[in-house]
């Protein structure tokens, strides 16, 4: 099973580095990691995927929370908003062009690049939708994708 | 002023009094400033040793102890020491000297990226690359080493950065946001475990290295003698409560005695305190204590339900939650259970064959002769034979790399304690092969009068290894036999300006071990016994704690 994990850290060198090689050495399995600073400058938060049963997950979080400068981590598997960004270049040729403008208004992304023979196309959502929307750019050819991986916030005032 | 002199005078307000290591050009500024402090330097012959003696010289006093080394190889070598250090939870603070920030990351002259190395090995570690950041770190780095469950922190020195100038205002206070360790366990959850003892007809304590680490002994004994239950410890955990106790049962594991197993194996309740359930302790974990309820005890949350599911979790302090256990706890009489056990201890005791000249014999003798002295140990069978025949009866008395087991600690780690303890008699029970691997402190040992003394159970062979292969490799004798009684350590202790001895029956060990005791100097004493002697009783690996191998 998978789970989302959202850690608070003190920004500072090497909590990055100190969090991957956590889960290396015990060899927990991570899905996606992203990382970026939060309304603190000071204070980082990372959005950790990963997949295992409950004891699994229950040692990451304790053995996140060991490093010195964590300062909260939660599990906000439920009940949480959850985004992933894509982007997609796309070939799009002439007579292509129409049936690909729609399916992205369809899926409400939004084409940011345009030039000859290829689109750059910018997809938010969860998981499910962007891997829906890639499996539906892939009869035109994908020449080029990135995805960030997950961020996460619980809904509502609960934090 | 100038960096480095700030940093020994940190060091002189953290209480620090002596420091282990070896110089070198990243670290000169603080070699240069350490010359005319109040601080003993101590420079051993690897640095490996010197971070040995930091962990022993701590594990003996409960104070941290502090290692320096110089960039690159200088670091390198004392990634064993560290290691060692952390899975013993052992605090030490190690200083190294790194190349100026300017030329961090060019593969500069004796670059290594030590903090990179020593990540998954430290309880936290630093590269500091301002100076004004150097005296916060360095108050971060003691109060993260000695606080919680303690562990070794390193600190990366650049050298630009201890020849900067700063100005002394060492901090009072950390501020670490993240890092605040629970020690007084949830008063819910020991009113919980106090019931499960009261109910419980089988209760038995197993204690481990946490006890010890936070000097929890007399809340342990006091524990013990409330309920009453009997005490099993880890190897860690040897001396939580003394050996001579009529409720001790010794150490419980691969090697531990056939009582010890059985009564921890057959308990309703398992009080286990600061222990961390390692594999040596609890045979095949499936099959571990299977009809007891299991309280745990322990500091760091992350160590409850690693290994073994818990019914009670208590995160704290041990010493805390100990002293507030007690007060919820009657003493009740469970006499068919005392009388299981003892049965067990007359029927299944300790012994070897006193055929030939026996290693267990020297180490039997040796708690007879030097009762209260400190014991630290190589790694091997030597380290399993002192912690059966040692009877251990105070806390810090036993002092061996259980977690990493470390061949080549014992030495070094009895020479820190021995500065510790200058009035104390330290031995090092080692086997030829460990003794090997730091014997070059024997030079330290001479230069700062040091007088350890190594008992070698000289059995010419890496014989631990040598008795898996005999149990478990057909007797396939790949690698192990050394050749130890063509060395002669005698003569090689004179060389290096120590006493050497060599004995060769049992008839001559008394005297021997007298004699050693009272020389004020270093000795080694050779001791060449019976090569084919083994350690038993054996759990092997996989089977459970009650599937014993012993001797007839
Ligand atoms: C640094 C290191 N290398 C290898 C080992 C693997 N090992 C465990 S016990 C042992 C043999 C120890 O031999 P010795 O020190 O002579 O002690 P004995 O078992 O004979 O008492 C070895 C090689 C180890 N524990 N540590």
């Amino acid at each position: 099973m998978k789970h989302t994990i959202a850690v608070l850290v003190e920004n500072k060198p090497g909590v990055l580095a100190r969090a991957a090689s956590l889960f290396r050495r015990r060899g927990f399995n991570i899905e996606s990691l992203t990382v970026g600073t939060t309304e603190r400058e000071d204070i980082s938060r990372m959005t950790i995927v990963v997949e295992g049963d409950n004891r699994v997950v229950e040692q990451v979080i304790k053995q996140l929370n060991k490093l010195i400068e964590t300062i909260k981590v939660s599990e906000i598997s439920e009940g949480s908003v959850e985004r992933e960004l894509c982007l997609i270049r796309v070939h799009a040729p002439p007579e292509k062009r129409g049936e690909i403008v729609e399916l992205t208004n369809i899926f409400r992304a939004r084409i940011v690049d345009v030039s000859r023979d290829s689109f750059i196309i910018e997809v938010t959502g969860d998981g499910d939708k962007i891997t829906a929307f890639i499996d539906l750019m892939r009869q035109y050819g994908i020449k080029e994708l990135a995805r960030t991986g997950k961020v996460a916030m619980v809904r509502g005032n609960k934090r | 002023m100038r960096a480095a002199d700030a940093l020994v005078k940190a060091l002189e307000m953290e209480g620090v009094e002596v420091v282990f290591g070896i110089p070198g050009g990243a670290i000169l500024e603080v070699y240069d400033a350490i010359y005319d402090s109040g601080i003993q330097h101590i420079t051993t012959r690897h640095e490996q040793g010197a971070t040995h003696a930091a962990d022993g010289y701590a594990r003996a006093s409960g104070k941290v102890g502090v290692a320096f080394a110089t960039s690159g190889p200088g670091a390198t070598n004392t990634v064993t020491g560290i290691a060692t250090a952390y899975m013993d939870s052992s605090p030490i603070v190690v200083f190294t000297g790194q190349v100026p920030t300017s030329m961090i990351g060019n593969d500069a002259f004796q670059e290594a990226d030590i903090t990179g190395i020593t990540m998954p090995v430290t309880k936290h570690n630093y590269l500091v690359t301002e100076a004004g950041d150097m005296l916060k770190t360095i108050k971060e780095a003691f109060h993260i080493a000695a606080t919680g469950r303690p562990g070794p922190v390193l600190v990366d020195l650049p050298k630009d950065v201890t020849l900067a100038d700063v100005e002394f205002n060492y901090p009072k206070k950390v501020s670490l946001p993240g890092y605040k360790p629970k020690l007084d366990g949830h008063p819910r959850q020991i009113k919980r475990a106090a019931e499960l003892i009261m109910e419980s007809e089988r209760p038995v304590i197993l204690a481990g290295g946490g006890v010890i680490i936070s000097n929890a002994s007399k809340e342990l004994t006091e524990l013990a003698e409330t309920i009453p239950a009997f005490v099993a410890t880890t190897l860690m955990g040897k001396g939580a409560i003394p050996e001579t106790h009529p409720l001790s049962l010794g150490f419980v594991g691969m090697h531990g005695s056939k009582y010890a197993n059985y009564a921890v194996q057959e308990s309703d309740v398992l009080i286990a305190v600061g222990c961390r359930f390692s594999d040596r302790t609890t045979g095949n974990l499936e099959r571990f204590a299977p009809d007891a309820k299991i309280i745990h005890i322990d500091v760091d949350p992350a160590e409850i339900g690693k290994n073994v599911g818990v019914d009670v979790p208590i995160v704290g302090d041990a010493r805390k939650v100990l002293a507030r256990l007690k007060k919820h706890i009657q003493y009740k009489q469970r006499k068919l259970w005392e009388d299981r056990i003892n049965k067990w201890r007359r029927e299944h005791p300790l012994k070897y064959s006193r055929d030939g000249f026996k290693p267990q014999y020297v180490v039997e003798r040796a708690c007879e002769i030097m009762p209260d002295a400190i014991v630290t140990t190589e790694v091997g069978q030597n380290q399993m034979w002192a912690a059966q025949f040692f009877k251990v009866r105070y806390p810090r008395q036993f002092i061996t790399s259980g977690g990493l087991g470390t061949m080549g600690f014992g030495f070094p780690a009895a020479m820190g304690a021995q500065v510790a303890f200058p009035d104390r008699t330290v031995i090092d029970i080692a086997g030829d092969g460990s003794f090997f691997m730091n014997i070059q402190e024997l030079a330290t040992c001479v230069k700062y009068e040091i007088p350890v003394k190594v008992l070698v159970l000289n059995n010419g062979y890496l014989g631990m290894v040598r008795q898996w292969q005999e149990l478990f490799y057909k007797e396939r004798y790949s690698a192990t036999c050394i050749g130890c009684e063509k060395t002669g350590f005698e003569a090689i202790a004179r060389g290096f300006g120590a006493v050497g001895m060599t004995i060769e029956s049992p008839g001559e060990v008394d005297d021997a071990l007298k004699e050693a005791r009272e020389i004020d100097a270093p000795v080694v004493i050779d001791f060449r016994v019976d090569y084919q002697a083994n350690v038993f009783p054996m759990v092997p690996p996989g089977a459970a704690l009650n599937e014993i191998i012993d001797i007839e």
